[in-house]
């Protein structure tokens, strides 16, 4: 596929990235489908440059694969927003673009006056989104937040963890507070964006990553919500009201697989009775042979959750035969709804994962060599997601845009730089 | 810029549907969906479109009443009815969309589907591969009807590949992307997510992705199909630690790992969960630097930790965690986590409650000022509480007041009003359970 040869959706999008790891996701994803990306840094950088892990463990402002991972296809201009000196570029820079993504808070741009209807004086179809842990209303935006306390205050971790509640509940980890928030201001802004197309009208966008995650939790508001319901965490497995089947076994190679529901119809039975008599383990269903009821199982019938349990412990036993993939594999082939837990980095050497094209090669011009990224959320074949270049180095786009875009005098970006605002 | 608005001013008129000019504060409004999704990872994502203005028309089968969504006549129930239309889940998921009925087994609704796909705009599924292909819609097929449709499908494995024809439900997708296993305690198994966040997220991602090809089809006049993996979706969400193996070979299945409480990247400590008073409360907290942790140990139960060389930079903290969790604990225990938290932040220290739901919905006056959890008006249930919108927009404020649709709510306003069938047909499909 000839990726230059296709418009990709947002060619001709100028987008001001204002922020760091609250709202880097969300630029990226705008950046990967084709927007011109300006990530506006702070002359010393951003301080997602400083966070691990590095290429090689060397500490470097350039060499930060957290900074590479969320930042790729995005430009980098350094500009002190904390001195009002910056304005007039600031401005100019507002003047050329179509969205504004602003992740800091107390924001910067709040700071320098330049609220929704400031921006929209200077340029009227503007789209000013922002990303705020809580809003922009008191008493919570005074609130510091990290991922961790994101996910623990707005209900995530309520149903993480272990069946043993003395052990604390569990954080998933990956950043998913602040992707989550991204996710859903991304798509705030390409609504904004379908909008504008069709009236030329602007807006101001505000994403609230406290509210973004109390509606990311599934059964656990709405069951609440509409019967009062508290459900409970529980290993590996679904928070319940009631306590389910373990639902992971340990594999002889000591990969776990998930299993939800070991057999979900009559035919799947079958096929699991045939499975456990090739490994010789058919004896020890003992008299469970007959045809789970389902429907008793979930009100809770008791002979029907005996049923279960020995059940579980026979696909225990199999497992204990069998390394994960190999089971995985099989158990699907049998129609199975079962899955092996890979580990992150496991998923870049899965056939299937290979085949779709999810591993991505990236050039990196600065050490000369190309490493793999994880591909895309989404591909759309017509107008393709695509990682334009690694990401940036520290002001490694100030020329470019200051002189060329912007059109500055080479002695006033001159002095600019020597008084640290670029 | 300018110039660049004019051009598409100039392509509105080819691309714009009639229904387009109608509505000027919503963000969607004229965009239809012919919606097949269901569950939470599709039916997710053409809610929020819904509430953005898109009209959304869920296409259901009348034989097996719904069927198709297992959530469909299930639980929670609000009171002591039950039936199809009465279910909680599904009218979490399905607030603001339209809903008619057609029973795919009959010619006739073929030719009903081939007229609501002309003039849909989306046509949006989540089935496994294979289902639309097997009623004769295609892509290929759809985009005789429709030739420039945007089409989305979104399964486990998509519809092409060496697994496609697998089975999945967020718990594998979750498996399988690294997702599950990132979530846990050292020794312990995984302890995954306790719900399917990609069923979220992967609705979140699918509902950016239909945007994208709106926004594209506007400016080309060009659709697609977009063949969505959810468990690429979530492995795409492991970015640094997949990095961190591709270009310096670290895995994160090592000894110890994953301890998912702690701060991967960047590096903090203190950094976790701790119990406080009560049963099965606890508080999170992040010191995030050596700032945070001179306004930490300046609490006064906490003093003695200040002049302990073993804490005293980031790599001692890191180094000394289990230590320092030890004392932290002793000081939280006893606490009530509502205290804690008050504390920490008014130190400017990240710190909050893991609220349960009660918390969230009832006392969380964020959430209630923001409204995030407001009541609709569903047509059999009544008034019920949904989640919100995350997000405002100015100009076109997402709506959230009407419930999902009962099951074939809407036939006459889809079959009469936008298909022009008339009374005596509408009749005849009735009577022959075509609809």
């Amino acid at each position: 596929m000839s990726i230059e040869n296709k418009k990709s959706v947002l060619a001709g999008i100028k987008v001001l990235e204002v922020g760091d790891e609250l709202g880097e996701w969300c630029g990226k994803l705008l950046a990967d489908m084709g927007a011109e990306v300006i990530k506006i840094e702070p002359v010393t950088g951003s301080i997602t440059r400083t966070y691990e892990p590095f290429y090689k463990d060397e500490t470097d402002l350039n060499k930060s694969l957290y900074y590479w991972h969320y930042n790729t296809s995005k430009k980098s201009i350094t500009l002190d927003l904390n001195n009002r000196e910056c304005l007039p570029i600031l401005e100019d820079l507002i003047r050329d673009s179509d969205v504004i993504v602003d992740s800091t808070y107390p924001s910067n741009l709040d700071a320098l006056n330049l609220d929704y209807e400031a921006c929209k004086k200077i340029n009227n179809t503007i789209v000013l989104a922002s990303i705020t842990p809580f809003g922009k209303e008191k008493p919570y935006s005074d609130h510091q937040s990290t991922d961790l306390t994101a996910l623990a205050f707005g209900g995530p971790v309520w149903s993480t963890g272990y069946d043993d509640h003395s052990i604390s509940p569990v954080r998933g980890a990956g950043n998913q507070a602040y992707q989550t928030a991204c996710h859903y201001a991304c798509i705030a802004i390409m609504s904004a964006l379908v909008y504008r197309q069709f009236t030329g009208i602007g807006q101001y966008v505000e994403t609230n990553m406290h509210a973004s995650l109390n509606v990311t939790t599934e059964g656990s508001t709405y069951n609440y919500l509409v019967a009062g319901e508290i459900l409970q965490r529980q290993t590996g497995r679904h928070a319940s009201v009631r306590t389910t089947p373990n639902s992971q076994m340990m594999c002889k190679d000591g990969i776990y697989i998930n299993l939800g529901f070991p057999a979900r119809t009559e035919e799947q039975w079958f096929h699991l009775l045939s499975w456990l008599e090739e490994e010789d383990l058919i004896n020890d269903l003992g008299d469970y042979l007959s045809v789970p009821n389902w429907d008793a199982m979930r009100r809770g019938d008791t002979a029907a959750i005996e049923q279960q349990k020995k059940v579980m412990e026979t696909v225990g036993k199999l497992a204990a035969k069998l390394n994960a993939y190999d089971m995985f594999q099989k158990a699907q082939s049998l129609g199975f709804q079962w899955g092996i837990i890979y580990s992150p980095e496991e998923v870049l050497d899965d056939p299937h994962f290979k085949a779709r094209g999810f591993p991505v090669e990236v050039f990196h011009p600065e050490t000369s060599e190309t490493y793999i990224y994880p591909g895309a959320p989404y591909k759309l074949p017509a107008s393709p997601w695509n990682i334009q270049h690694s990401a940036p180095l520290l002001g490694e786009h100030n020329e470019e845009i200051y002189l060329d875009t912007l059109s500055l005098t080479k002695e006033s970006y001159i002095k600019y730089r020597n008084l640290k605002v670029i | 810029m300018i110039a660049s608005l004019n051009q598409i001013q100039q392509e509105i008129p080819t691309i714009i549907s009639k229904e387009k000019t109608q509505s000027h504060n919503s963000a969607l409004g004229g965009t239809r969906i012919c919606d097949f999704t269901g569950q939470l990872a599709g039916a997710g994502a053409t809610k929020i479109l819904a509430t953005l203005g898109a009209q959304v028309i869920r296409v259901e089968d009348n034989i097996n009443k719904g069927g198709w969504d297992i959530f469909r006549g299930t639980g929670p129930w609000p009171d002591e009815r039950r039936g199809v239309s009465l279910g909680g889940a599904f009218n979490n998921h399905n607030i603001e969309k339209l809903g008619m009925t057609l029973n795919m087994r009959d010619s006739r609704a073929k030719d009903l589907l081939s007229e609501l796909i002309s003039i849909s705009d989306v046509v949006t599924e989540n089935f496994s591969k294979g289902v639309l292909d097997r009623w004769g819609f295609s892509y290929e097929e759809m985009k005789l009807i429709k030739p420039d449709l945007i089409y989305v499908s979104n399964s486990g494995f998509g519809h092409r590949g060496p697994y496609s024809d697998y089975k999945t439900w967020g718990p594998i997708v979750q498996a399988v992307s690294g997702l599950t296993f990132s979530s846990g305690l050292p020794d312990m198994p995984p302890a995954g997510w306790g719900f399917s966040f990609m069923d979220h997220t992967g609705a979140y991602q699918m509902a950016i992705a239909i945007l994208m090809a709106i926004y594209y089809r506007n400016n080309t006049g060009i659709g697609q199909w977009v063949d969505m993996s959810c468990s690429e979706g979530a492995a795409t969400l492991n970015g640094p630690s997949l990095l961190d193996f591709t270009v310096n070979n670290k895995k994160t299945r090592r000894a110890g790992n994953p301890n998912s409480n702690r701060s991967q990247y960047p590096r903090m400590a203190p950094h976790g969960i701790y119990p406080c008073k009560g049963t099965d409360r606890w508080v999170a907290i992040s010191i995030r630097n050596n700032n945070d942790w001179a306004r930490f140990v300046e609490i006064d139960e906490l003093s003695h930790l200040a002049n302990n060389s073993e804490f005293q930079t980031v790599d001692n903290r890191l180094k000394n965690q289990d230590k320092l969790d030890t004392s932290i604990t002793e000081w939280t225990t006893p606490r009530y986590q509502q205290e804690i938290a008050r504390i920490l932040q008014s130190r400017k220290i990240p710190a909050e409650p893991v609220q349960d739901p009660p918390q969230r919905v009832d006392h969380d006056n964020n959430n209630k000022s923001w409204n995030l959890f407001p009541v609709v008006e569903h047509s059999e249930i009544g008034k019920i509480r949904v989640d919100g919108m995350p997000f405002k927009l100015s100009q076109t404020p997402p709506k959230v007041e009407r419930g999902a649709p009962a099951l074939g709510e809407h036939n006459d306003f889809v079959f009469k009003d936008l298909m022009g069938v008339n009374d005596q047909e509408l009749s005849a499909l009735y009577k022959d359970e075509v609809i």
